[in-house]
């Protein structure tokens, strides 16, 4: 059964198309990387799934059902985000936010149950961040932070995770950190990857994205060669083994100047009709 | 709900009072929060809404004697026949007891608008005046006390008040509307602006008018005062923060989640841009009728939810039953400073408000740490 299915959607934004023809699949239990340069469109295809923003053609499909259909809050029984850092005011405690990981599953007047508390509990523990319950998010660090993100997302018992850019901001012990950890957790994952050698350990298979549309589809060995690198990125590289884990390892060089494709044309933005 | 079961409720997710964490850092948590001081305070801040309210009640500009105060209670209350003069009863009666109602109910609402604005656009300056409700109704009374109610089609001012609280929301609102949705920066960016128009506009007329009375009780009334406080005067606004605060406490939920940020929000299930449309309305809608029996009373919907934050977490759940609870207790007592401090004359509420609750503010906003 497919967790998600994307089949041919086209996304626009203020007038300017940013998606064209996307279609992609997320397996049970499968890890799924999203790759591509700076404005690719990696974070609009994942804020289609959560409904942020509605495709003009094509159809979001979680769990079968077209998210069209679904409330917002059934899409958020199916669908987990962890995205990039927010901004957080007001000094919540981890538990607290945590807790809010829970929201989809309860009514407006439910405080948080002890079914609920035992979730949190374990969204923790599944972390490694127990002990850490009462302290204010604003006092941990970048990768605990992230960490808690993701504890939320547990929390939230959805089959399906998606991740916008995760391991942002963090250091490389931290980021391997975080992506075992989603790795440990088994379920299906659709996860925004900017570094592909991440990407290439911890994905099942990637789509790579270049300017609104998939370009490349499969598993990273198969995928990730010098010339797709050099197409969709514009730099050279060489594609090693790595001798432990057998993943490709990228090792980039310098830019290739006379080959480099050049920067897509920035569309003038078109003034708002009243 | 029962407080009982509040209780119990809180004493489940209270927290111990320090936490060991990795690499032998220490952190103490806040004092304040700990979950025996929650427990407590869920029981004695509605005790000491009523202390206050009963307090306010035997204290004002007249002088009368406890005992008379209480038969007069007593006899509206419960009935009674115990002699009393009609002077004091009208006194208690007519001025003192719909005056302490009318304090408990602009507080909470102020409070509540102010703590549910903070969180709708995720800043912390957001007060319940955002969308130049404030400065809106400002003008038309404005206008109403300079030039008479001939000139605002024969309003009250109060009634042109709330016109003009609700025609500078809706142009606010018009013009930080963005395909349809409203993004927090373009919200406060118009509101602010907006209220400096109508303020400059305000002033002008004061100006204008050229009358030192009639500047005065514009300068009064945009101060706020409880002052007109009657039975009458006190059902629309009891109604409009009882059904607007009962539809808020509804999303308190809802406005956890946005703490997140929009996708963050909706990701959890959150239709943000509806909701916030909503709680926008809503919250301007208490805001203004409020505005128009009271004035544009400062200070309490901004700071009362921070200290409500400060004091029990920012769990929306508890915050906003507890920030109108704080904010009626604050009001109810500043109002009573206002009227014997400087008897016969009324101090204005907003600057009481101000003036008593910013040093108090500060001292705990220091002590607690808040706002890192």
């Amino acid at each position: 059964m497919t967790r998600l299915e994307l089949d041919r959607i086209s996304v626009t934004l203020a007038g300017r198309p940013v998606l064209a023809d996307c279609s992609l699949q997320v397996g049970n239990d499968e890890r799924v990387g999203l790759v591509g340069p700076n404005g690719s469109g990696k974070t609009t295809l994942v804020r289609a799934i959560y409904r942020a923003v509605d495709p003009i053609a094509g159809s979001v499909l979680l769990s079968s059902d077209n998210v069209e259909k679904l409330s917002q809050r059934e899409v958020a029984r199916r669908a987990a985000l962890v995205h990039q850092e927010p901004v957080t005011y007001f000094e919540f405690t981890v538990e607290e936010i945590v807790a809010l990981g829970r929201a989809p599953w309860q009514g407006p007047f439910d405080r948080t149950r002890q079914v609920d508390r035992v979730v949190i509990r374990e969204a923790l523990a599944q972390v490694g961040m127990a002990e850490y319950g009462s302290r204010q998010v604003g006092t941990l660090s970048g990768g605990e932070k992230q960490r808690i993100l993701v504890a939320r997302a547990i929390a939230q018992k959805t089959p399906l995770l998606l991740l916008d850019e995760p391991t942002n901001h963090l250091d490389i012990h931290a980021a391997l950190d975080l992506l075992e950890l989603v790795r440990a957790l088994g379920r299906a994952t659709l996860c925004v990857l900017h570094d592909l050698n991440l990407a290439a350990t911890y994905c099942d298979r990637l789509y790579v994205l270049k300017a609104g549309r998939v370009v490349a589809a499969g598993a990273p060995v198969d995928i990730l060669t010098p010339a797709l690198i050099r197409e969709v990125f514009g730099v050279d590289c060489v594609v090693l083994t790595h001798p432990v884990t057998k993943s490709p390892v990228l090792a980039f060089s310098r830019k290739t100047k006379q080959d480099r494709t050049p920067e897509p044309e920035p569309v003038p933005h078109p003034r708002r009709s009243r | 709900m029962a407080a009982r079961n509040r209780a119990a409720r809180v004493a489940e997710v209270g927290t111990p009072a320090h936490v060991e964490v990795g690499g032998g850092r220490r952190e103490p948590v806040r004092r304040w929060r700990h979950r025996s001081v929650r427990r407590l305070s869920v029981a004695v801040l509605p005790a000491v809404l009523v202390c206050a309210m009963s307090l306010a009640v035997l204290i004002g500009s007249v002088g009368l004697r406890p005992g008379d105060v209480a038969s007069v209670l007593q006899n509206h209350l419960l009935g009674g026949s115990r002699p009393v003069s009609e002077v004091n009863d009208y006194i208690v009666w007519q001025l003192r007891v719909p005056r302490v109602l009318l304090a408990v109910v602009v507080g909470a609402g102020l409070a509540l608008a102010g703590a549910v604005l903070q969180a709708t656009v995720r800043n912390p300056l957001a007060d319940p005046y955002l969308l130049g409700v404030s400065a809106g109704a400002g003008l038309l009374a404005a206008i109403t006390i300079t030039f008479g109610a001939a000139a605002v089609a024969g309003l009250s001012t109060s009634g042109a008040a709330f016109v003009g609280a609700l025609a500078s929301t809706v142009m606010v609102l018009f013009l930080a509307r963005q395909e349809g949705r409203f993004t927090p920066t373009r919200l406060i960016l118009a509101g602010v602006t907006m209220s400096y128009l109508l303020s400059g506009l305000t002033s002008f007329v004061i100006l204008r008018g050229g009358d030192p009375e009639a500047a005065q009780s514009i300068l009064f009334w945009m101060l706020g005062s409880l002052a007109s406080a009657s039975w009458s005067t006190l059902l629309i606004p009891t109604m409009v923060v009882a059904l607007g605060g009962g539809y808020l406490l509804c999303h308190a939920r809802a406005l956890n989640a946005m703490v997140l940020g929009d996708d963050g929000a909706l990701s959890l299930g959150v239709a943000i841009h509806r909701l916030r449309t909503r709680l926008l309305i809503m919250t301007s809608l208490v805001t203004g009728v409020l505005v128009a029996v009271a004035g544009g009373i400062g200070f309490v919907g901004l700071v009362i939810p921070h200290l409500v934050r400060i004091l029990f977490g920012p769990d929306h759940q508890r915050l906003l039953p507890m920030t109108m609870l704080v904010g009626a207790i604050y009001l109810v007592v500043v109002d009573v400073l206002c009227r014997v401090s400087i008897r016969p004359e009324e101090i204005p509420v907003g600057v009481v408000t101000s003036v008593l609750g910013a040093p108090v503010f500060l001292w705990l906003m220091r002590k607690s740490g808040a706002g890192r």
